[in-house]
């Protein structure tokens, strides 16, 4: 236990003196940045799923009051009864605050920030007060778009895709200043993006430990590194996108207005062209992150390590080149949608190559069932069941059947829900100790695991079936429809099973912030894991290292016959071991 | 890198690392966050491109509403700046820091007369009635097209990809402006450019050579074609 003695002693020399300001506000520490990210992204993804309830209450009760409805104003929910003006607000809010506001900052802006300096072996971002900027340009936009659900002609109401002329003209869409905060909003978000894009990128190029090799880089690392490349160029084509639609509002330029010449489909080229790359930092990170979870999990290398990188970078650049598959229906010449299709089935491959590498991993390997392997283990599940029916609506013909039905709602929350958040929920569980020094609690989070998996697969499953029989998603009443009132009671079922998933994330919220003050206090390495960031005292101190330490090995040896533990991490010297070569003497 | 021995402390990352790109960071982020630059004004580009090919009729003709003299001598202005970038550049290769100072500041004084002209030319043409939205009414282009000189169907097309176009050009060129004369009052003249180290210079270099690039594309497809 040497080096346990060594770093405690380094990190201990390490005299932090900052004011409270400094330390936990205006921080440039990498890892209070992440932190940040963490609780105010936590807190816009209640807000969505709260939108999502009011959604669900519509769908199953249409024109019923909804208990504590009344609270709203009359515009919104007169009598507590949701107004269809309102209603698509809520559907374009509850995709706007859960894609740029929850589920992407949870990936990239806590995760990249907190893991690559920790993983990589490094003191801080290349840029710190470049990350510090990234950080407040995603509060401010998010400020932005919360106060456009207070405006007096309401939010947008466009959808999140904000399709144009719908979203450019207030005369079609009844809102204008709401409208325009989104547009603002999501150039915050995207000025956000880059500038941490930027930092991740050269961070990881130029700051890695001694030692660690791009072979050796965990694949945690290697998906944020592929998933900053994509921020890095999506978002400045969304930017680029919103500053456009936002002179159309407020200074009546004609990009996407139709009758001064302007074309409205150039908008959704614009806009899937940075939303398909989107889609792949939507997951990648969740795909890296949960390699490093079933790996410890299973007590075993991760299977195929290299093709595992490779299927990342096969799929990021795939990513550029399918976005059309969203525009099946958009009047596009049948060619090009071949082309589309074909890519778009491409991408399957290294997709099913994760896939595979993932069971590989799990296969005959000594399992431990904690709480972050349950999640993984679900997100390997449930992304197959999205990746499935991604597959149906990449072919063109099927697609034409299934467009914006509740199946595409149905394969979105599967990757996205199902994918991503179940990845969130075991990343936040593994790092959690080295956040804040302890540790949740086990047995509830297992509750709250079982309980969201089952509630999650009843809300979105029964989905598939409604889009199959031509339920419209983005539609206000259903049951208007004739053909659609037999699956009224199906309705009613997916609406009780979200109130009951919503509900269960009540226990995860509690066990959350009560293990932030009571939870058992972590060691250093609770999950007996290689990577570095568990060669740190819990919670990581101020500039990590005083010294980085080597690194002599990859991420991921696990059951090692060299050593009499189960695992090896990567900084821990075998006798055997040459001191890597290192480019510049060390100065302090 | 031409530079090698002597700059090699001060040009890489300051503690033990993994053999990186070797370039130092501050550079390799300003080369990053360029390939986000071109992402940007690809959408923006891109999106006149196909409007301009899309659109219902005749585009104006060049020269009828924008001025192309004022607007050549302007790019001759900007192109000469980056000529001085590279002197102030070379300057402090040789360490040279008094000569470096002097292009440094010729090169803020052309980004800065650049900024100043084209606020002239916007202010110009919207006293001639040309806006973001199109043609303002009962003004002197409105005549124009009442004339037949300029198409009626596409000048708000024209409107909006101009000045979205060259606005974000002249708010980059702001930018570098100020980034250049921060540069100049807290770095070169207390002296902290040397031989060994000149990292700012290059890195905002870089950013300048970006932006006068962007503007000669520019300058080509609104002005001249």
């Amino acid at each position: 236990m040497t080096t346990v003695a060594a770093t405690a002693h380094t990190a201990a020399a390490h005299h932090d003196d900052r004011s409270f300001v400094r330390k936990y506000i205006f921080s440039t520490d990498h890892k209070i940045i992440g932190i940040q990210f963490l609780f105010v992204s936590l807190f816009f993804l209640v807000v969505g799923g709260l939108l999502a309830m009011q959604m669900r209450w519509q769908l199953a009760f249409p024109g019923q009051p909804m208990p504590g409805g009344g609270i709203l104003p009359e515009t919104m929910a007169p009598g507590g009864v949701i107004l269809p003006e309102y209603y698509i607000q809520l559907v374009t809010m509850h995709g706007t605050f859960m894609v740029f506001f929850a589920i992407m900052p949870l990936l990239v802006g806590v995760y990249a920030n907190f893991l690559i300096p920790l993983k990589i072996g490094t003191h801080d971002m290349a840029f710190p007060r470049i990350n510090m900027w990234s950080f407040w340009s995603f509060f401010a936009g998010g400020l932005v778009m919360l106060a456009s659900l207070f405006v007096p002609d309401g939010a947008a109401r466009a959808g999140w895709t904000m399709y144009a002329p719908l979203s450019a003209r207030h005369d079609y869409s009844g809102a204008s200043l709401g409208q325009e905060l989104w547009s603002v909003s999501i150039i915050f978000v995207g000025l956000s993006s880059i500038l941490g894009s930027l930092n991740y990128i050269t961070t990881i190029i130029n700051n890695r430990a001694p030692g660690m090799t791009w072979f050796r880089l965990p694949l945690s690392v290697w998906s944020l590194f592929v998933t900053a490349i994509l921020g890095l160029l999506a978002l400045p084509v969304l930017s680029g996108a919103a500053i456009m639609l936002l002179f159309d509002q407020i200074l009546q330029t004609h990009f996407f207005d139709p009758p001064a010449g302007g074309q409205a489909l150039l908008w959704q080229h614009l806009f899937w062209f940075f939303g398909h790359p989107e889609v792949y930092i939507l997951i990648l990170p969740a795909m890296g992150m949960v390699s490093d979870i079933i790996a410890n999990g299973s007590r075993k290398p991760i299977f195929g390590y290299h093709s595992m990188v490779f299927a990342i970078v096969a799929i990021a650049f795939l990513g550029w080149i399918v976005w059309g598959h969203h525009m099946f229906v958009s009047g596009m010449n049948p060619t090009l949608g071949s082309s589309f299709m074909v890519s778009t089935l491409i991408i399957a491959v290294p997709s099913a190559v994760k896939t595979f590498n993932w069971m590989g991993t799990m296969w005959r390997g000594n399992l431990r069932f904690h709480v972050p392997m349950l999640h993984a283990i679900a997100f390997v599940a449930m992304f197959v069941i999205g990746g499935l029916s991604g597959i149906f609506m990449a072919a063109t013909p099927v697609d034409m059947f299934i467009h914006d039905t509740y199946f595409i709602v149905a394969h979105l929350h599967y990757v996205l829900f199902g994918g991503s958040l179940f990845a969130l929920f075991g990343a936040i569980t593994y790092w959690y100790p080295k956040m804040f020094g302890r540790l949740m609690s086990e047995p509830w989070g297992k509750v709250h695991f079982w309980l969201t998996f089952i509630f999650y697969n009843c809300t979105f499953f029964p989905m598939h079936i409604l889009g199959m029989a031509g339920e419209m998603r983005r539609i206000y009443d259903p049951s208007q429809y004739t053909f659609l009132q037999p699956y009224q009671p199906m309705r009613v079922f997916i609406s009780i099973s979200a109130f009951l998933l919503f509900a269960s994330q009540l226990i995860f919220f509690v066990n959350f912030w009560w293990s932030l003050w009571k939870g058992k206090p972590a060691p250093q390495n609770p999950w007996d894991d290689n990577g570095l960031e568990w060669s740190l005292p819990s919670p990581a101190p101020h500039g990590n290292w005083d010294r980085v330490p080597s690194v002599y090995r990859g991420p991921y040896e696990f059951s090692s016959p060299q050593v009499a533990e189960d695992y090896l991490p990567q900084h821990k010297k075998l006798p055997t071991d040459r001191e890597p070569a290192v480019t510049s003497a060390p100065s302090h | 890198m031409t530079h090698a021995a002597a700059t090699v402390d001060q040009m890489r990352p300051p503690y033990p690392a993994e053999r990186g790109l070797d370039v130092y960071n501050t550079k390799l982020g300003m080369w990053v966050f360029l390939a986000s630059e071109v992402m940007f004004f690809a959408a923006l580009i891109g999106t006149y491109v196909i409007l301009r090919f899309g659109a219902p009729g005749e585009w104006a003709r060049p020269g009828v509403v924008l001025n192309i003299k004022i607007t050549a001598f302007n790019t001759f202005l900007l192109i000469c700046s980056s000529v001085s970038m590279v002197k102030a550049y070379a300057a402090i290769q040789d360490g040279d820091p008094k000569k470096m100072r002097f292009w440094l500041l010729m090169t803020i004084l052309g980004g800065a007369m650049f900024v100043g002209i084209q606020v002239y030319e916007y202010l110009h043409l919207v006293e001639r009635g040309f806006l973001p939205s199109g043609v303002r009414e009962g003004s002197e282009l409105a005549e124009l097209v009442a004339k037949g000189t300029l198409p009626a169907a596409t000048m708000g097309l024209y409107g909006s990809t101009f000045f979205t176009m060259t606005g974000f050009h002249g708010f980059h060129v702001t930018c570098g402006v100020i980034s250049m004369a921060y540069l100049y009052v807290t770095k070169a003249l207390p002296g902290k450019y040397t031989k060994q180290d000149y990292r700012g210079i290059e890195t905002v270099g870089l950013y300048w050579h970006f932006v006068d690039l962007v503007w000669i594309i520019l300058f080509t497809i609104v002005y001249l074609i």
